[in-house]
Protein backbone atom coordinates (compact mmCIF):
# COMPACT_ATOMS: atom_id res chain seq x y z
CA UNK A 1 0.00 0.00 0.00
CA UNK A 2 3.11 2.46 0.92
CA UNK A 3 6.13 2.28 -1.06
CA UNK A 4 9.25 3.38 -0.36
CA UNK A 5 12.44 3.54 -2.23
CA UNK A 6 15.90 5.20 -1.62
CA UNK A 7 14.53 8.26 0.12
CA UNK A 8 16.76 10.90 1.21
CA UNK A 9 16.05 14.17 2.41
CA UNK A 10 18.83 16.94 3.69
CA UNK A 11 18.23 19.89 5.63
CA UNK A 12 19.80 22.73 4.85
CA UNK A 13 20.49 25.89 7.54
CA UNK A 14 23.59 28.56 7.78
CA UNK A 15 25.32 25.98 5.38
CA UNK A 16 24.90 23.34 7.60
CA UNK A 17 23.81 20.20 6.01
CA UNK A 18 21.75 17.27 8.26
CA UNK A 19 20.37 14.44 6.80
CA UNK A 20 17.44 13.46 8.25
CA UNK A 21 16.61 10.81 5.54
CA UNK A 22 19.56 8.50 4.56
CA UNK A 23 18.13 6.13 1.96
CA UNK A 24 15.09 3.89 3.33
CA UNK A 25 13.53 1.45 1.88
CA UNK A 26 9.96 0.89 3.36
CA UNK A 27 7.27 -1.50 2.62
CA UNK A 28 3.74 -1.73 4.18
CA UNK A 29 1.42 -3.91 3.24
CA UNK A 30 -2.23 -3.39 2.86
CA UNK A 31 -4.24 -3.60 5.99
CA UNK A 32 -1.56 -3.70 8.45
CA UNK A 33 -0.75 -1.19 11.02
CA UNK A 34 3.00 0.08 10.97
CA UNK A 35 5.54 1.48 13.49
CA UNK A 36 8.38 3.00 12.87
CA UNK A 37 10.59 3.42 16.02
CA UNK A 38 12.86 5.89 17.06
CA UNK A 39 14.13 8.53 19.22
CA UNK A 40 13.49 12.34 18.64
CA UNK A 41 16.00 13.31 15.45
CA UNK A 42 16.07 9.62 14.11
CA UNK A 43 13.99 11.21 10.90
CA UNK A 44 11.09 9.32 11.61
CA UNK A 45 9.31 12.11 11.52
CA UNK A 46 10.47 13.95 8.09
CA UNK A 47 9.66 10.03 6.55
CA UNK A 48 6.53 10.36 7.72
CA UNK A 49 6.19 13.61 6.65
CA UNK A 50 7.49 12.42 3.48
CA UNK A 51 4.89 9.96 2.75
CA UNK A 52 2.47 12.70 2.32
CA UNK A 53 5.25 14.81 0.52
CA UNK A 54 4.42 17.62 3.29
CA UNK A 55 8.18 17.48 3.19
CA UNK A 56 9.81 16.90 -0.46
CA UNK A 57 12.31 14.28 -0.49
CA UNK A 58 16.05 14.90 -2.34
CA UNK A 59 15.73 11.13 -3.87
CA UNK A 60 14.07 8.30 -3.97
CA UNK A 61 10.29 7.17 -4.73
CA UNK A 62 7.25 7.37 -2.72
CA UNK A 63 3.94 5.40 -3.94
CA UNK A 64 0.72 4.87 -2.05
CA UNK A 65 -1.63 2.89 -3.46
CA UNK A 66 -0.18 2.59 -6.64
CA UNK A 67 0.61 6.17 -7.47
CA UNK A 68 3.76 7.60 -7.57
CA UNK A 69 3.29 10.80 -5.64
CA UNK A 70 6.44 12.57 -6.74
CA UNK A 71 5.02 12.19 -10.40
CA UNK A 72 1.86 14.14 -9.54
CA UNK A 73 0.84 18.15 -10.09
CA UNK A 74 0.09 19.99 -7.61
CA UNK A 75 -3.47 20.07 -7.92
CA UNK A 76 -3.61 16.18 -8.58
CA UNK A 77 -1.00 16.25 -5.20
CA UNK A 78 -3.61 17.65 -3.26
CA UNK A 79 -6.64 15.32 -4.11
CA UNK A 80 -4.26 12.24 -3.48
CA UNK A 81 -3.55 13.95 -0.33
CA UNK A 82 -7.31 14.22 0.65
CA UNK A 83 -7.11 10.13 0.22
CA UNK A 84 -4.51 10.04 2.78
CA UNK A 85 -6.05 10.76 6.05
CA UNK A 86 -3.20 12.37 8.67
CA UNK A 87 -3.04 12.87 12.71
CA UNK A 88 -0.77 14.64 14.30
CA UNK A 89 1.02 14.82 17.83
CA UNK A 90 -0.54 18.23 18.98
CA UNK A 91 -3.63 17.63 16.80
CA UNK A 92 -3.91 20.53 15.06
CA UNK A 93 -7.27 21.22 15.52
CA UNK A 94 -8.94 24.74 14.62
CA UNK A 95 -9.30 26.44 17.67
CA UNK A 96 -11.68 28.86 15.79
CA UNK A 97 -14.25 26.08 15.13
CA UNK A 98 -15.97 23.53 16.87
CA UNK A 99 -15.49 19.77 16.83
CA UNK A 100 -18.19 19.67 14.21
CA UNK A 101 -16.55 22.53 12.43
CA UNK A 102 -13.21 20.86 12.44
CA UNK A 103 -14.17 17.51 11.33
CA UNK A 104 -16.38 19.45 8.41
CA UNK A 105 -13.08 21.14 7.39
CA UNK A 106 -11.67 18.75 5.07
CA UNK A 107 -15.55 18.29 3.47
CA UNK A 108 -15.45 22.10 2.47
CA UNK A 109 -11.73 21.32 1.38
CA UNK A 110 -12.93 18.62 -0.84
CA UNK A 111 -16.30 20.39 -2.08
CA UNK A 112 -18.61 18.38 -0.32
CA UNK A 113 -22.29 19.65 -0.56
CA UNK A 114 -23.67 21.36 2.75
CA UNK A 115 -26.10 18.87 3.66
CA UNK A 116 -23.78 16.31 2.35
CA UNK A 117 -21.66 17.47 4.67
CA UNK A 118 -24.01 17.82 8.26
CA UNK A 119 -24.68 14.27 7.50
CA UNK A 120 -21.02 12.96 7.17
CA UNK A 121 -19.65 15.04 10.16
CA UNK A 122 -22.22 13.32 12.30
CA UNK A 123 -21.29 9.40 11.01
CA UNK A 124 -17.64 9.80 11.65
CA UNK A 125 -18.32 11.98 15.25
CA UNK A 126 -20.33 8.52 15.73
CA UNK A 127 -17.16 6.54 14.53
CA UNK A 128 -15.00 7.97 17.19
CA UNK A 129 -17.95 8.63 20.04
CA UNK A 130 -17.89 12.22 19.64
CA UNK A 131 -21.40 13.08 19.06
CA UNK A 132 -22.23 14.88 22.32
CA UNK A 133 -19.30 17.19 22.05
CA UNK A 134 -19.96 18.33 18.20
CA UNK A 135 -20.69 21.63 19.54
CA UNK A 136 -17.58 22.12 21.70
CA UNK A 137 -14.94 23.79 20.66
CA UNK A 138 -11.08 22.11 20.79
CA UNK A 139 -10.07 24.42 24.02
CA UNK A 140 -13.08 23.13 26.37
CA UNK A 141 -12.36 19.07 25.49
CA UNK A 142 -9.39 16.60 26.80
CA UNK A 143 -6.01 15.53 25.11
CA UNK A 144 -7.83 12.35 24.23
CA UNK A 145 -11.11 13.55 23.09
CA UNK A 146 -9.06 15.87 20.58
CA UNK A 147 -7.02 13.21 19.10
CA UNK A 148 -10.33 11.60 18.60
CA UNK A 149 -11.66 15.28 16.80
CA UNK A 150 -8.04 14.75 14.65
CA UNK A 151 -8.87 10.85 13.58
CA UNK A 152 -12.73 11.62 12.72
CA UNK A 153 -10.90 14.64 10.74
CA UNK A 154 -8.61 12.22 8.77
CA UNK A 155 -11.15 10.00 8.08
CA UNK A 156 -13.41 12.75 6.08
CA UNK A 157 -12.09 11.80 3.15
CA UNK A 158 -12.74 7.58 3.48
CA UNK A 159 -8.58 7.28 3.21
CA UNK A 160 -7.22 4.03 2.83
CA UNK A 161 -4.08 5.17 4.17
CA UNK A 162 -3.88 6.97 7.80
CA UNK A 163 -0.46 8.40 9.18
CA UNK A 164 0.18 9.09 12.55
CA UNK A 165 2.83 11.59 13.65
CA UNK A 166 3.37 10.67 17.08
CA UNK A 167 -0.27 10.71 17.81
CA UNK A 168 -0.62 9.15 21.51
CA UNK A 169 2.81 11.45 22.42
CA UNK A 170 0.81 14.30 24.34
CA UNK A 171 -1.41 12.22 25.77
CA UNK A 172 -1.34 10.36 29.34
CA UNK A 173 -1.10 5.97 29.24
CA UNK A 174 -4.29 5.49 29.82
CA UNK A 175 -5.79 8.00 27.04
CA UNK A 176 -2.70 6.42 25.00
CA UNK A 177 -4.31 2.96 25.42
CA UNK A 178 -7.90 4.00 24.01
CA UNK A 179 -6.37 5.80 21.20
CA UNK A 180 -4.47 2.98 20.37
CA UNK A 181 -7.56 0.66 20.72
CA UNK A 182 -9.14 2.64 18.35
CA UNK A 183 -7.33 3.06 15.72
CA UNK A 184 -6.84 -0.65 15.87
CA UNK A 185 -10.86 -0.98 15.93
CA UNK A 186 -11.07 1.41 12.84
CA UNK A 187 -8.08 -0.55 10.88
CA UNK A 188 -10.24 -3.70 11.13
CA UNK A 189 -13.45 -2.14 10.21
CA UNK A 190 -12.74 0.38 7.89
CA UNK A 191 -9.66 -1.73 6.32
CA UNK A 192 -7.16 0.88 6.79
CA UNK A 193 -3.44 0.60 6.20
CA UNK A 194 -1.71 2.59 9.18
CA UNK A 195 1.63 3.78 9.29
CA UNK A 196 2.59 5.56 12.46
CA UNK A 197 5.94 6.59 14.10
CA UNK A 198 6.38 7.19 17.69
CA UNK A 199 9.01 6.70 20.20
CA UNK A 200 7.54 4.53 22.43
CA UNK A 201 7.88 1.21 22.69
CA UNK A 202 4.66 0.74 24.13
CA UNK A 203 2.92 1.51 20.82
CA UNK A 204 4.60 -0.88 18.82
CA UNK A 205 3.88 -3.44 21.37
CA UNK A 206 0.18 -2.99 21.26
CA UNK A 207 -0.79 -2.05 17.90
CA UNK A 208 1.49 -2.71 15.04
CA UNK A 209 1.86 -5.55 12.81
CA UNK A 210 5.25 -4.47 11.59
CA UNK A 211 7.67 -1.70 12.74
CA UNK A 212 10.79 -0.48 11.51
CA UNK A 213 13.79 1.24 13.83
CA UNK A 214 15.16 3.59 12.95
CA UNK A 215 18.66 5.71 14.25
CA UNK A 216 20.44 8.48 12.52
CA UNK A 217 18.11 8.73 9.17
CA UNK A 218 18.59 5.18 8.56
CA UNK A 219 16.29 1.83 8.92
CA UNK A 220 18.52 -0.25 10.93
CA UNK A 221 15.89 -3.39 11.26
CA UNK A 222 12.32 -3.83 9.53
CA UNK A 223 9.55 -7.20 9.67
CA UNK A 224 6.87 -8.24 11.48
CA UNK A 225 7.02 -7.58 15.12
CA UNK A 226 7.00 -11.19 15.63
CA UNK A 227 9.78 -11.90 13.36
CA UNK A 228 11.51 -8.97 14.56
CA UNK A 229 11.56 -10.44 18.54
CA UNK A 230 12.30 -13.84 18.02
CA UNK A 231 15.66 -12.39 15.47
CA UNK A 232 18.51 -12.81 17.46
CA UNK A 233 19.78 -9.95 18.44
CA UNK A 234 17.45 -7.36 17.48
CA UNK A 235 17.01 -4.02 18.76
CA UNK A 236 12.77 -4.69 18.96
CA UNK A 237 13.51 -7.83 21.67
CA UNK A 238 16.35 -5.83 23.09
CA UNK A 239 14.44 -2.74 24.07
CA UNK A 240 10.80 -4.88 24.87
CA UNK A 241 12.77 -7.26 27.30
CA UNK A 242 15.23 -5.27 29.13
CA UNK A 243 17.86 -7.52 30.40
CA UNK A 244 20.44 -6.20 32.74
CA UNK A 245 23.58 -6.62 30.76
CA UNK A 246 25.06 -9.68 30.34
CA UNK A 247 28.30 -10.78 32.44
CA UNK A 248 29.33 -14.43 31.03
CA UNK A 249 31.55 -15.94 33.96
CA UNK A 250 34.79 -18.09 32.58
CA UNK A 251 33.55 -21.65 32.15
CA UNK A 252 29.63 -21.46 31.53
CA UNK A 253 27.51 -20.30 28.64
CA UNK A 254 24.64 -17.47 29.02
CA UNK A 255 21.78 -17.87 26.94
CA UNK A 256 19.27 -15.74 25.82
CA UNK A 257 16.11 -18.25 24.85
CA UNK A 258 13.20 -16.43 23.03
CA UNK A 259 9.61 -18.17 23.13
CA UNK A 260 6.51 -17.15 22.21
CA UNK A 261 2.81 -19.02 21.77
CA UNK A 262 2.55 -22.47 23.21
CA UNK A 263 6.08 -22.89 23.78
CA UNK A 264 5.74 -20.27 26.26
CA UNK A 265 3.53 -23.08 28.15
CA UNK A 266 6.32 -25.81 28.37
CA UNK A 267 8.86 -26.13 31.40
CA UNK A 268 12.07 -25.89 29.02
CA UNK A 269 14.24 -24.88 31.68
CA UNK A 270 13.54 -27.85 33.99
CA UNK A 271 13.09 -30.20 31.38
CA UNK A 272 16.98 -28.76 29.93
CA UNK A 273 18.07 -29.76 33.79
CA UNK A 274 16.49 -32.86 33.95
CA UNK A 275 17.58 -34.26 30.69
CA UNK A 276 21.17 -33.10 31.32
CA UNK A 277 21.32 -33.21 34.71
CA UNK A 278 23.09 -29.73 34.75
CA UNK A 279 22.13 -27.03 36.97
CA UNK A 280 20.52 -23.94 35.15
CA UNK A 281 20.77 -20.79 36.45
CA UNK A 282 17.88 -18.05 35.73
CA UNK A 283 19.74 -14.46 35.24
CA UNK A 284 16.82 -12.98 34.14
CA UNK A 285 13.38 -12.70 32.16
CA UNK A 286 10.43 -11.04 30.44
CA UNK A 287 6.96 -11.62 29.51
CA UNK A 288 5.31 -9.48 27.10
CA UNK A 289 1.77 -9.57 25.68
CA UNK A 290 2.72 -8.68 21.84
CA UNK A 291 -0.63 -8.56 19.15
CA UNK A 292 -2.36 -11.04 21.29
CA UNK A 293 0.28 -13.78 21.79
CA UNK A 294 2.92 -14.16 24.67
CA UNK A 295 6.37 -13.68 23.36
CA UNK A 296 9.13 -14.01 26.21
CA UNK A 297 12.53 -14.05 26.59
CA UNK A 298 14.87 -15.60 29.63
CA UNK A 299 18.33 -15.16 30.29
CA UNK A 300 19.88 -18.76 31.50
CA UNK A 301 23.17 -19.71 32.30
CA UNK A 302 24.23 -23.23 31.54
CA UNK A 303 27.65 -25.04 33.18
CA UNK A 304 30.63 -25.24 30.87
CA UNK A 305 31.59 -23.08 27.60
CA UNK A 306 29.69 -23.23 24.61
CA UNK A 307 31.86 -25.72 23.25
CA UNK A 308 30.42 -28.11 26.01
CA UNK A 309 26.79 -27.38 25.43
CA UNK A 310 25.99 -27.86 21.78
CA UNK A 311 23.87 -30.81 23.07
CA UNK A 312 22.20 -28.95 24.77
CA UNK A 313 21.39 -26.04 23.04
CA UNK A 314 20.21 -27.93 19.93
CA UNK A 315 17.71 -29.42 22.44
CA UNK A 316 16.59 -25.69 23.17
CA UNK A 317 16.11 -25.30 19.57
CA UNK A 318 14.50 -28.58 18.63
CA UNK A 319 11.65 -27.30 21.31
CA UNK A 320 10.65 -24.24 18.75
CA UNK A 321 12.83 -21.84 21.04
CA UNK A 322 14.93 -19.23 19.53
CA UNK A 323 18.45 -19.36 20.78
CA UNK A 324 21.22 -16.88 21.73
CA UNK A 325 24.19 -17.85 22.82
CA UNK A 326 26.20 -14.52 24.65
CA UNK A 327 29.99 -14.72 23.38
CA UNK A 328 32.72 -15.58 25.92
CA UNK A 329 34.89 -12.65 26.99
CA UNK A 330 37.44 -12.29 24.60
CA UNK A 331 36.05 -13.97 21.62
CA UNK A 332 33.72 -11.19 21.22
CA UNK A 333 36.98 -8.69 19.28
CA UNK A 334 37.84 -11.80 17.79
CA UNK A 335 34.04 -12.34 16.21
CA UNK B 1 -19.66 79.74 25.60
CA UNK B 2 -22.41 77.76 27.05
CA UNK B 3 -23.51 74.45 26.96
CA UNK B 4 -26.44 74.93 24.56
CA UNK B 5 -23.88 76.10 22.18
CA UNK B 6 -21.47 73.82 22.97
CA UNK B 7 -23.65 71.04 22.77
CA UNK B 8 -24.69 71.24 18.97
CA UNK B 9 -21.02 71.59 17.65
CA UNK B 10 -19.89 68.36 19.48
CA UNK B 11 -22.96 66.42 18.14
CA UNK B 12 -21.66 67.52 14.25
CA UNK B 13 -18.09 67.07 15.64
CA UNK B 14 -18.75 63.54 16.54
CA UNK B 15 -20.70 62.64 13.61
CA UNK B 16 -17.64 64.15 11.16
CA UNK B 17 -14.81 62.27 13.39
CA UNK B 18 -16.71 58.56 12.95
CA UNK B 19 -17.59 59.84 9.38
CA UNK B 20 -13.58 60.11 8.58
CA UNK B 21 -12.48 57.15 10.92
CA UNK B 22 -15.37 54.11 10.37
CA UNK B 23 -14.51 55.05 6.50
CA UNK B 24 -10.94 55.02 6.72
CA UNK B 25 -11.28 51.76 9.37
CA UNK B 26 -13.21 49.50 7.02
CA UNK B 27 -10.84 50.50 3.76
CA UNK B 28 -7.57 49.88 6.43
CA UNK B 29 -9.39 46.82 7.36
CA UNK B 30 -9.48 45.13 4.06
CA UNK B 31 -6.13 46.32 2.69
CA UNK B 32 -4.14 46.53 6.01
CA UNK B 33 -5.35 42.76 6.09
CA UNK B 34 -4.64 42.02 2.62
CA UNK B 35 -1.29 43.64 2.73
CA UNK B 36 -0.29 41.69 6.41
CA UNK B 37 -1.19 38.52 4.69
CA UNK B 38 0.76 38.90 1.57
CA UNK B 39 3.53 39.89 3.81
CA UNK B 40 3.14 36.58 5.68
CA UNK B 41 2.43 34.61 3.18
CA UNK B 42 5.60 35.48 1.02
CA UNK B 43 7.91 35.17 4.00
CA UNK B 44 10.76 32.52 3.47
CA UNK B 45 8.67 30.10 5.51
CA UNK B 46 5.25 30.87 4.31
CA UNK B 47 2.76 29.73 2.06
CA UNK B 48 4.85 31.19 -0.91
CA UNK B 49 7.69 32.12 -0.17
CA UNK B 50 8.93 35.06 -2.36
CA UNK B 51 11.71 36.86 -1.22
CA UNK B 52 11.78 39.88 -3.70
CA UNK B 53 8.00 40.77 -3.06
CA UNK B 54 8.49 39.83 1.01
CA UNK B 55 11.51 42.74 1.16
CA UNK B 56 9.28 45.14 -0.94
CA UNK B 57 6.44 44.89 1.22
CA UNK B 58 8.19 45.05 3.85
CA UNK B 59 10.14 48.38 2.98
CA UNK B 60 6.62 49.91 1.66
CA UNK B 61 5.26 49.57 5.21
CA UNK B 62 7.87 50.69 7.05
CA UNK B 63 8.05 53.95 4.95
CA UNK B 64 4.55 54.23 5.59
CA UNK B 65 4.74 53.75 9.16
CA UNK B 66 8.16 56.60 9.45
CA UNK B 67 6.33 59.53 8.00
CA UNK B 68 4.74 61.77 10.52
CA UNK B 69 1.50 62.16 10.04
CA UNK B 70 0.99 65.58 9.40
CA UNK B 71 3.62 65.22 6.81
CA UNK B 72 1.80 62.61 4.96
CA UNK B 73 -1.20 64.66 4.90
CA UNK B 74 0.29 67.33 3.34
CA UNK B 75 2.22 65.11 0.75
CA UNK B 76 -0.89 63.23 -0.03
CA UNK B 77 -3.15 66.37 -1.01
CA UNK B 78 -2.49 65.88 -4.50
CA UNK B 79 -3.62 62.24 -4.34
CA UNK B 80 -6.91 63.33 -2.19
CA UNK B 81 -7.76 65.42 -4.93
CA UNK B 82 -6.85 62.66 -7.67
CA UNK B 83 -8.97 60.20 -5.79
CA UNK B 84 -11.85 62.67 -3.72
CA UNK B 85 -12.44 65.64 -6.25
CA UNK B 86 -11.11 67.75 -3.43
CA UNK B 87 -8.60 67.99 -0.31
CA UNK B 88 -11.69 69.74 2.10
CA UNK B 89 -13.73 68.40 3.99
CA UNK B 90 -14.19 64.76 6.15
CA UNK B 91 -14.26 62.75 2.53
CA UNK B 92 -11.38 64.10 1.39
CA UNK B 93 -10.02 63.07 5.18
CA UNK B 94 -10.33 59.60 4.82
CA UNK B 95 -7.41 59.30 2.09
CA UNK B 96 -4.71 60.33 4.41
CA UNK B 97 -6.19 58.80 7.39
CA UNK B 98 -6.14 55.56 5.33
CA UNK B 99 -3.00 55.87 3.86
CA UNK B 100 -1.40 55.94 7.14
CA UNK B 101 -3.46 53.58 8.79
CA UNK B 102 -3.05 50.73 6.30
CA UNK B 103 0.59 49.83 7.10
CA UNK B 104 0.36 50.37 10.57
CA UNK B 105 -2.92 47.73 10.62
CA UNK B 106 -0.83 45.49 8.44
CA UNK B 107 2.01 44.89 11.07
CA UNK B 108 -0.48 44.34 13.75
CA UNK B 109 -2.03 41.48 10.93
CA UNK B 110 0.92 40.32 10.42
CA UNK B 111 1.93 39.81 13.93
CA UNK B 112 -1.57 38.02 14.47
CA UNK B 113 -0.87 35.52 11.77
CA UNK B 114 2.51 34.86 12.54
CA UNK B 115 0.93 33.17 16.12
CA UNK B 116 -1.62 30.68 14.74
CA UNK B 117 -0.33 27.50 15.47
CA UNK B 118 1.90 26.30 12.25
CA UNK B 119 0.37 22.41 12.98
CA UNK B 120 -2.84 23.86 11.85
CA UNK B 121 -1.32 24.70 8.66
CA UNK B 122 0.23 21.67 8.41
CA UNK B 123 -3.14 19.62 9.25
CA UNK B 124 -4.48 21.45 6.52
CA UNK B 125 -1.93 21.00 4.76
CA UNK B 126 -2.22 17.22 4.78
CA UNK B 127 -5.82 17.42 4.03
CA UNK B 128 -5.13 18.67 0.74
CA UNK B 129 -5.91 22.28 1.23
CA UNK B 130 -4.95 24.86 -1.49
CA UNK B 131 -2.80 27.90 -0.52
CA UNK B 132 -6.03 30.27 -0.95
CA UNK B 133 -7.88 27.74 1.55
CA UNK B 134 -5.03 27.87 3.87
CA UNK B 135 -4.64 31.81 3.74
CA UNK B 136 -8.60 32.17 4.41
CA UNK B 137 -10.23 29.38 6.35
CA UNK B 138 -6.86 28.82 8.70
CA UNK B 139 -4.96 32.08 8.94
CA UNK B 140 -7.27 34.63 8.31
CA UNK B 141 -10.24 32.69 10.41
CA UNK B 142 -7.50 31.44 13.02
CA UNK B 143 -6.47 34.84 13.71
CA UNK B 144 -9.55 36.69 13.72
CA UNK B 145 -9.56 37.77 17.39
CA UNK B 146 -6.03 39.21 16.84
CA UNK B 147 -7.01 41.05 13.98
CA UNK B 148 -10.28 42.35 15.43
CA UNK B 149 -8.14 43.48 18.38
CA UNK B 150 -5.62 45.28 16.16
CA UNK B 151 -8.40 46.61 13.81
CA UNK B 152 -9.43 48.32 17.37
CA UNK B 153 -6.30 49.78 17.81
CA UNK B 154 -6.30 51.29 14.82
CA UNK B 155 -9.44 52.73 14.96
CA UNK B 156 -8.55 54.44 18.32
CA UNK B 157 -4.94 55.78 16.58
CA UNK B 158 -7.48 56.71 13.45
CA UNK B 159 -9.27 59.07 16.10
CA UNK B 160 -6.40 60.68 17.08
CA UNK B 161 -5.61 61.16 13.29
CA UNK B 162 -8.70 62.75 12.88
CA UNK B 163 -7.91 65.42 14.99
CA UNK B 164 -4.66 65.94 12.92
CA UNK B 165 -6.86 66.04 9.73
CA UNK B 166 -9.33 68.28 11.17
CA UNK B 167 -7.18 70.73 11.48
CA UNK B 168 -6.47 71.43 7.29
CA UNK B 169 -9.77 70.99 6.48
CA UNK B 170 -11.41 67.83 7.42
CA UNK B 171 -13.89 68.92 10.10
CA UNK B 172 -14.64 66.73 13.59
CA UNK B 173 -13.97 67.04 16.87
CA UNK B 174 -10.11 67.90 16.50
CA UNK B 175 -11.42 71.55 14.17
CA UNK B 176 -13.72 72.23 16.67
CA UNK B 177 -11.45 72.15 19.27
CA UNK B 178 -8.77 74.29 16.97
CA UNK B 179 -10.85 76.92 15.97
CA UNK B 180 -13.17 77.83 19.36
CA UNK B 181 -11.13 75.77 22.23
CA UNK B 182 -7.17 77.44 20.64
CA UNK B 183 -8.44 80.14 18.07
CA UNK B 184 -10.88 81.87 20.35
CA UNK B 185 -9.79 80.70 24.00
CA UNK B 186 -12.80 79.31 24.85
CA UNK B 187 -11.39 76.50 26.65
CA UNK B 188 -15.04 74.84 27.90
CA UNK B 189 -14.79 73.65 24.31
CA UNK B 190 -11.50 72.04 24.40
CA UNK B 191 -12.72 70.57 27.68
CA UNK B 192 -15.96 69.08 26.38
CA UNK B 193 -14.47 68.14 22.83
CA UNK B 194 -11.78 66.03 24.91
CA UNK B 195 -14.14 64.39 27.27
CA UNK B 196 -16.28 63.29 23.78
CA UNK B 197 -13.53 62.03 22.63
CA UNK B 198 -12.42 59.71 25.82
CA UNK B 199 -15.84 58.66 26.12
CA UNK B 200 -15.59 57.79 21.73
CA UNK B 201 -12.44 55.48 22.67
CA UNK B 202 -14.08 53.85 25.56
CA UNK B 203 -17.05 52.76 23.86
CA UNK B 204 -14.97 51.86 20.73
CA UNK B 205 -12.41 49.62 23.22
CA UNK B 206 -15.32 48.25 25.33
CA UNK B 207 -17.23 46.93 22.00
CA UNK B 208 -14.13 45.72 20.38
CA UNK B 209 -13.41 43.82 23.30
CA UNK B 210 -16.20 42.41 23.91
CA UNK B 211 -16.24 41.44 19.95
CA UNK B 212 -12.92 39.54 20.48
CA UNK B 213 -14.10 37.22 23.96
CA UNK B 214 -16.68 36.21 21.80
CA UNK B 215 -14.96 34.85 19.14
CA UNK B 216 -11.97 34.07 21.05
CA UNK B 217 -11.97 30.47 21.71
CA UNK B 218 -8.86 29.41 23.23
Amino acid sequence: MIQIEKLRKTYRSRGRELTAVDGVDLTVREGEIFGVLGRSGAGKSTLLRCVNLLERPDEGRIEVDGRDLLALSGGQLRAARQGIGMIHQHFGLLSSRTVAGNVAFPLEVMGVPRAERAERVAELLGLVGLTEHAGAYPAQISGGQKQRVGIARALAGRPKVLLSDEATSALDPETTASILALLRDLRDRLGLTVLLITHEMDVVKRICDSAAIMRDGRVVESGTVRDLLLRPGSELARDLFPLPAADVRPGTTVVDVTFEGEAAGRPFVSSLARTYSIDVNILGGAVEDVGGTRIGRLRIELPGGPELNAAQLAHLREAGLTVEVHPVPGTEVAA
Amino acid sequence: MTWDEIWPLLRQGTVETLQMTVWATVITAVLGALLGLALVVTDRRGLAPLAPVHHLLGLVVNIGRSIPFIILLVALLPVTRAIVGTTIGTTAAIVPLAVSAIPFYARLVETSLREVDPGVVDAARAMGASRPQIAWKVLLREARPGLIAGLVVTFVALIGYSAMAGAIGGGGLGDIANRYGYQRFETNVTYAVVVAIVVLVQIVQLLGDRLVRRLSHR
